[in-house]
């Protein structure tokens, strides 16, 4: 790789690797997201390779590439034909010489790997015309599915790093700050706070070492947007990191990954060598006076190393432990020194304001929330997958128009908003705009972006005991509200689905919630009675079903429920006593069966081997 | 009882120093990396780990305690971890987490006394889409249900 020594250079090549692209002919993209290679996707991937090689088919400019998250990982793996943008899902690598030799070589559609509409039974051909895709805004995810993430050129080819390029020689790091303020853009990670106001104030700040950070430790279960960003486009991330560190006088910077993400340390690690070796990192960027690099850090897994301190004094060698912040990190941060740190995607949306201007980028969301968000939407819904959506859309838009609405004919119940420190909202609230402000009214937040839909399966007592459960094990230990606190909350509702709570016990939860919100010391803390509170608020008569009746509507407290065998449904096929690790299941072949309560230890093994619908929880 | 290599213990906990810059603030790597080569850190690892950096033990005890990742008991041969993020949760991993506990005889952070298999929960692998998933070393299992959970150990223990 040859070192690019000034924005001329980085226009140069960009413009040869246009060129080049441009020869292509066709290009299959292959996804490699997490979630597509969880469902043999590098099977796929090798097999295409394998097929484009034997027939020689690189010579007349196919080429295959594997690319970042597409996001309908419910789908995977995905494989989209350019350019003519044909989509196919579900593809196995048996699939692949049929779609080599039809749609490749002749030109033809496989029609049954198409995406069929459940709702019409259509057939859909491109991926822009799906359901899921169609009311997206896809910015950020943009490239996701058209670059190779382990290739930096590829990242250059759409025009990459030439926010970048703007930036150093066009802009004045007052200018570029002005510029993130004007856009309005708020953290992404949870709290919302504007990142041009943070720039500004680490700005402000004189020193001659400061630091930036990226936060990649996406610790809300049933989040991952920031892991599908980092492993898809790892060089959004880092260019966004460059233009702040330029804002804010920063040297050196940080990106703190998950350990459980091993895909995006690996694309993140490759990305930051290929970015120094074109001179895009490290000493004078871009032949500009302009010095700064970035080491990553690999989180060791613990919830609370999200927050900020916590985050910081990890990376220092010391266990994650957050301190009260009467001081901000702009101010003492990374080892006492002036410390901007911003959310994955909060970086990756910066490269799009310089590139596009402020005012732009304000047109897009609310008045009080800019831009778009990427959601994961997952959970009882039929479109599983990543969503990127303007600010202010509905939670309706999202979960029945991009999501495809509840599978199995079931009812909608709760969706379940911003992780452990989120909130359930009921189906009164569907039409709730999605927006920073408007979920923290509604008793929830915006979080990172996880989105969890539930049906009627789900048990709200569960779910709230659940996150307290999850927070329990995560709190750090440091202060007594959230740490004792949160205990006595998890032996309450575990009381309460063990079926021996009283009503007391719900006014208890809501005393308690209180008490750990408003006396403890970091974000964790204040948060962590929001699952239960909001649960409280809006599936009050769950709770009591549970105290009074001792009754899960949902079937899902296990000392609540008991499974039965209708007689009219069974068959007597004999499979479910045969399944049964424990012989509770006794009848003659052709006769209705019986599960005795007895031995009966609820593993639901019955329920999901019967073909006749005959095992019921009550 | 699992007998340890001390002299490779000083050598790779020498080597891993080494790679970071010999800077005891990388704390959180040098432990990783360790990690990564014995599956778990055991306590003459966490002496000598101390020895070499000049961090006093309690402050890697701590360390080596307070993050999950890392293990100060030995670990199976293969690593179950059942995610038990909101989304595989709601789909019934705690369902497929019984059965497995029944299945293998033990419980959570526990490991089956032939060292094949140790059981353990993780919160979200981020591969939400396909929940409830079970990572067996690195490899992803996703739409797991109760009933398949036989098989698969199965196929592990055939593996072998």
């Amino acid at each position: 790789m040859k070192r690019l020594n000034s924005k001329e250079e980085l226009f140069k090549l960009y413009e040869e690797l246009k060129k080049e692209r441009e020869k292509e002919k066709r290009y299959i993209a292959v996804c490699n997201g997490t979630g597509c290679l969880a469902n043999r996707g590098l099977e796929v991937f090798l097999a295409f390779k394998e097929e484009v090689e034997k027939r020689n088919l690189a010579d007349v400019g196919v080429t295959v590439r594997g690319t970042g998250c597409h996001g309908f990982c419910g789908r995977g793996p995905l494989v989209v034909i350019y350019p003519e943008k044909i989509f196919y899902q579900k593809v196995k690598p048996e699939d692949v010489p049929e779609i080599v030799e039809k749609t490749v070589v002749n030109g033809e559609v496989v029609e049954r790997l198409l995406y069929e509409d459940p709702a019409t039974g259509e057939k859909i051909l491109h991926e822009e015309d799906i359901p899921f895709y169609k009311k997206q805004m896809r910015l950020l995810l943009a490239a996701n599915g058209i670059i190779d993430p382990k290739s930096i050129y590829d990242y250059i080819s759409i025009g990459g790093y030439q926010a970048l390029a703007k930036a150093l020689t066009e802009m004045t790091p007052r200018g570029i700050i002005d510029e993130v303020i004007k856009s309005g853009l708020r953290g992404r990670g949870g709290a919302g706070f504007p990142t041009g106001w943070k720039w500004d104030d680490a700005a402000k700040h004189d020193s001659p070492i400061k630091y930036v950070i990226c936060n990649a430790d996406e610790g809300d279960p049933g989040a991952y947007m920031d892991r599908s960003l980092l492993e898809g486009n790892p060089h959004s991330v880092i260019e966004g990191m460059i233009i702040g560190a330029y804002a804010v006088g920063a040297t050196e910077g940080y990106i703190y990954v998950r350990k459980e993400y091993p895909l995006a340390v690996e694309n993140a690690t490759i990305a930051i060598q290929q970015a120094k070796e074109l001179g895009l990192l490290g000493e004078n960027i871009l032949g500009t006076d302009f010095s700064f690099d970035i080491k990553i850090v690999r989180g060791g897994g613990a919830f609370v190393c999200g927050e900020s301190s916590a985050l910081m004094a990890s990376i220092e060698g010391r266990v994650g432990e957050p301190r009260s912040k009467y001081i901000h990190a702009t101010e003492s941060g990374l080892w006492g020194r002036p410390t901007v740190l911003n959310n994955v995607e909060t970086w990756a949306n910066v490269p799009i304001i310089i590139t596009r201007g402020a005012d732009w980028y304000a047109t897009i969301g609310t008045e009080g929330s800019k831009g778009t968000k990427i959601f994961s939407l997952v959970g009882a819904v039929n479109n599983t997958g990543l969503v990127e959506v303007p600010m202010g859309i509905t939670l309706r838009e999202v979960i029945f128009d991009i999501g495809g609405g509840i599978p199995g004919g079931k009812k909608f119940k709760a969706v379940q908003t911003g992780g452990p420190s989120g909130g359930c909202l009921p189906a009164e609230l569907l039409d709730l705009p999605v927006d920073f402000d408007s979920l923290d009214e509604a008793g929830s937040m915006m979080g990172s972006g996880g989105m969890i839909v539930m049906d009627e399966g789900a048990c709200m007592v569960d779910v709230a005991r659940y996150f307290v459960k999850f927070l329990t094990e995560e709190s750090c230990g440091k202060c007594t509200p959230c740490r004792e606190g949160l205990r006595q909350m998890l032996e309450t509702l575990n009381k309460i689905t063990r079926g021996e709570g009283t009503e007391e016990d719900i006014a208890l939860l809501e005393e308690l919630g209180e008490v750990i919100a408003n006396a403890s010391l970091c974000g964790l803390g204040k948060s962590a009675p929001n699952p239960v509170l909001s649960t409280i608020r809006y599936f009050r008569d769950e709770y009591l079903e549970h105290v009074r009746d001792k009754k899960c509507r949902a079937g899902v407290c296990k000392a609540l429920v008991t499974y039965v065998i209708d007689e009219e449904a069974c068959t007597g096929c004999h499979v479910c006593a045969l399944r049964c690790p424990v012989g509770a299941i006794s009848g003659e072949r052709k006769q209705p069966h019986r599960i005795d309560p007895e031995k009966c230890i609820k593993c639901g093994i019955c329920k999901e081997v019967c073909k006749f619908n005959a095992v019921k929880v009550i | 009882m699992i007998e340890l290599d001390l002299e490779k213990i000083k050598r790779d906990v020498a080597e891993v120093f080494e790679r970071y810059g010999r800077d005891p603030a990388r704390m959180i790597e040098i432990l990783q990396d360790l990690q990564d080569i014995y599956h778990w850190l055991p306590k003459e690892l966490l002496k000598e780990v101390s020895r070499q950096t000049g961090v006093p033990l309690t402050r890697v005890y701590h360390m080596a305690t307070f993050f999950k990742a890392f293990s100060l008991k030995p670990r199976g041969k293969y690593v179950i971890q059942v995610c038990t993020g909101t989304a595989c949760h709601v789909k019934g991993a705690y369902m497929v987490l019984d059965q497995l506990k029944n299945v293998l005889g033990i419980d959570v952070g526990e490991t089956t006394d032939d060292l094949m298999f140790t059981l353990e929960t993780v919160n979200c692998v981020g591969a939400c889409a396909l929940a409830p998933v079970v990572v067996i070393n690195d490899y992803y299992h996703g739409y797991v249900t109760p009933g398949k959970v036989e098989s698969l150990i199965k196929e592990y223990r055939e593996q072998q």
